[in-house]
């Protein structure tokens, strides 16, 4: 069981990032196509989440008084597998089949597909709205459990996710957390010249939702800023991090080309190398 | 009309299965008395989830409520959910396999006053399409209620569709039901009609005029479209003419299914699709859109004579 992880050292958990974002490169190399940026870009997320905030039993994946994380941003999975292997869920082995025919690692998350995987994702704007069901489910079966989902900050333009907020909101879910992966990029270029989406903040917290913004790469933010979130009863909580896309790599970070790109051999190496000297931290 | 309607036996059901299955929750995006969700919401306030004018967040949290062993009934009109949901109902409800139970009411042209924006007439269609999903079309009040049941005790996702329009019964309180398990109201030999929902009480008042001109007509209830029943439409090739009949484009609903099964066989009789043919509704009273549209008894009469 996973109470009390929350003692774990700052510099671990840097280390255990570094480690998720080369299985991260790894993965995509190998299966010759995957979104980096934003993988990439959420792995101190991840890691916080996975490795301090959340109460959970890698051996027991379904066990019923674990925190649930769900993933709405299903695209950036690379993350998410790499960071449950490196928690023990699975073998670091699998990792290499993503993508690959009769992989458990499909290109987006499918749920039970994986231990750990608790939600399908992929099209986006779905995920707010699973993640808010169970954290309604759990305030029916009167348990303590809390529930957070990972959102891109490109699926803030699709309509679903703001029918989700203004539930959410209206109704004071306050066992929900929105961990808003805030990079300024999607497919087809920067978030504010595809379709806007500042001042983010004021229209989540237009919504009656609690938002606290952290820098996504210090994981003592991320961890503080859920356990405000846990302790703020009256609203639910949304976690605007601010990180940068292609995190690590130098000619990955902030390049929207990065987005739904894989590393060809040589800047595969390149990043590797980067990643191991720490050269780009 | 005063007749029980489809949408008042799923009503009628569901507190009934409330009292008993405290896993099932109710969820409505704003139209608890017209889909006829109201009685579940006044009985069990607590495990019901007004969720306002918005769809997609609807199936989503249904989907999220079944990921912790919840059993969601989401209902609206059927031009609203499953049509406005269908993102949410292909990735986060039926790849995932959840045991959600979609309700689209409202659903057909007898629908009426409304007009074609609130007469669904392509959801059987996209619902059939969806991998895991059971559609069931309910012929009256009384097998709405037993198919509400059935629904429940099935585990993955379905969809039931209900209506406002009043028909004669077709069944009684004593009629089996049993999901995929097509239902012979009438045995005859010449022509044989397969209709679902609305249309099926239509089938039969057909069927008695046809033996009244000495055509011997079968009339077969196809309340589950999907799983189909395959051998109910083997049967139906020793006649010499098949018609189905649904309140629903041609196009990708019932007789589409039994044209599929037909195809594949190396000699059939002739196939005729009663339904909308391609187009939208509009506003008027229920019969009278049945009846301009060539959805009712009359006009398969008059099809089967010319074509016989």
């Amino acid at each position: 069981m996973n109470t009390a992880q929350s003692q774990i050292p700052t510099e671990k958990l840097v280390s255990l990032s570094k480690a998720v974002r080369i299985s991260i490169i790894t993965m995509l190399h190998e299966a010759l196509n995957g979104h980096a940026a934003g993988a990439m870009g959420m792995a101190d997320v991840f890691t916080s989440l996975y490795f301090s905030i959340l109460k959970h039993d890698p051996e027991k994946p379904d066990w019923n008084e674990r925190d649930y994380l769900l993933l709405s941003a299903g695209h950036i999975c690379p993350a998410w597998y790499a960071t449950l292997a490196e928690r023990g869920y699975f073998d670091k082995k699998e990792l290499l089949t993503l993508r690959q025919l009769g992989s458990r690692l499909q290109g987006h998350p499918h749920l039970n597909s994986l231990p750990g995987i608790e939600n399908t994702s992929g099209p986006l704007g779905q995920g707010l709205s699973q993640a808010l069901g169970v954290a309604l489910s759990l305030k029916l079966d009167s348990q303590p459990n809390r529930v957070y989902c990972i959102l891109s900050d490109g699926e803030h333009q699709e309509g679903q996710t703001w029918e989700a907020y203004l539930y959410a909101g209206a109704h004071a879910v306050n066992n929900l957390t929105a961990l808003i992966d805030r990079n300024h990029i999607q497919i087809g270029g920067p978030t504010e010249t595809i379709l806007p989406l500042d001042s983010l903040k004021e229209k989540i917290e237009a919504f009656n939702w609690n938002v606290i913004e952290v820098d996504g790469h210090s994981h003592q933010e991320i961890i503080a800023a859920c356990a405000t979130a846990k302790q703020t009863t009256s609203k639910p909580t949304a976690i605007i991090c601010n990180t940068t896309p292609g995190k690590g790599v130098s000619f990955m970070e902030n390049n929207y080309h990065w987005h739904g790109k894989f590393p060809d051999d040589t800047e595969m190496k390149q990043a590797l190398a980067e990643l191991q000297t720490g050269t780009h931290e | 009309m005063n007749k029980k309607t489809t949408r008042d036996g799923f009503g009628e059901a569901l507190v009934e299965i409330g009292k008993n299955n405290h896993k099932v929750v109710g969820l409505c995006a704003d139209l608890t008395d017209s889909t006829r969700m109201q009685a579940f919401s006044e009985t069990f306030p607590d495990r019901f989830f007004e969720m306002g004018v918005a769809e997609e967040n609807m199936i989503g949290v249904a989907a999220g409520l079944a990921l912790r062993g919840k059993v969601p009934i989401a209902a609206s009109y059927a031009t609203f959910s499953p049509q406005n949901a269908m993102g949410p109902l292909r990735a986060s409800v039926c790849y995932s396999k959840l045991n959600v139970k979609v309700i689209g009411g409202h659903a057909g042209i007898s629908t009426g006053h409304d007009g074609a924006t609130h007469q669904a007439l392509e959801d059987i269609a996209l619902m059939r399409s969806l991998p895991n999903m059971l559609v069931i079309v309910p012929a009256d009040y009384f097998q709405a209620k037993k198919a509400t049941h059935a629904l429940v005790q099935h585990h993955g996702p379905a969809y039931l569709r209900i209506g406002k329009y009043g028909t004669s019964t077709v069944t009684n309180e004593d009629s089996d039901f049993e999901i995929g398990k097509a239902q012979v109201l009438k045995q005859g030999s010449t022509v044989t009609l397969i209709a679902c929902g609305t249309l099926v009480s239509e089938a039969l008042e057909a069927a008695k005029t046809l033996e009244e001109h000495n055509i011997s007509t079968a009339v077969i209830n196809m309340h589950t479209i999907k799983p189909l029943d395959r051998f109910a439409i083997l049967d139906a090739t020793h006649s010499d003419l098949i018609i189905t009949m649904e309140e629903h484009q041609v196009i990708g609903g019932l007789g589409s299914a039994v044209a599929e099964v037909l195809a594949e066989l190396p000699h059939h009789p002739p196939l005729h699709r009663i339904g909308v043919q391609d187009s939208f509704g509009e506003s008027g009273p229920g019969k009278a859109l049945l009846k301009k549209y060539g959805l009712d008894a009359s006009a398969v009469v008059k099809l089967v004579l010319s074509e016989l």
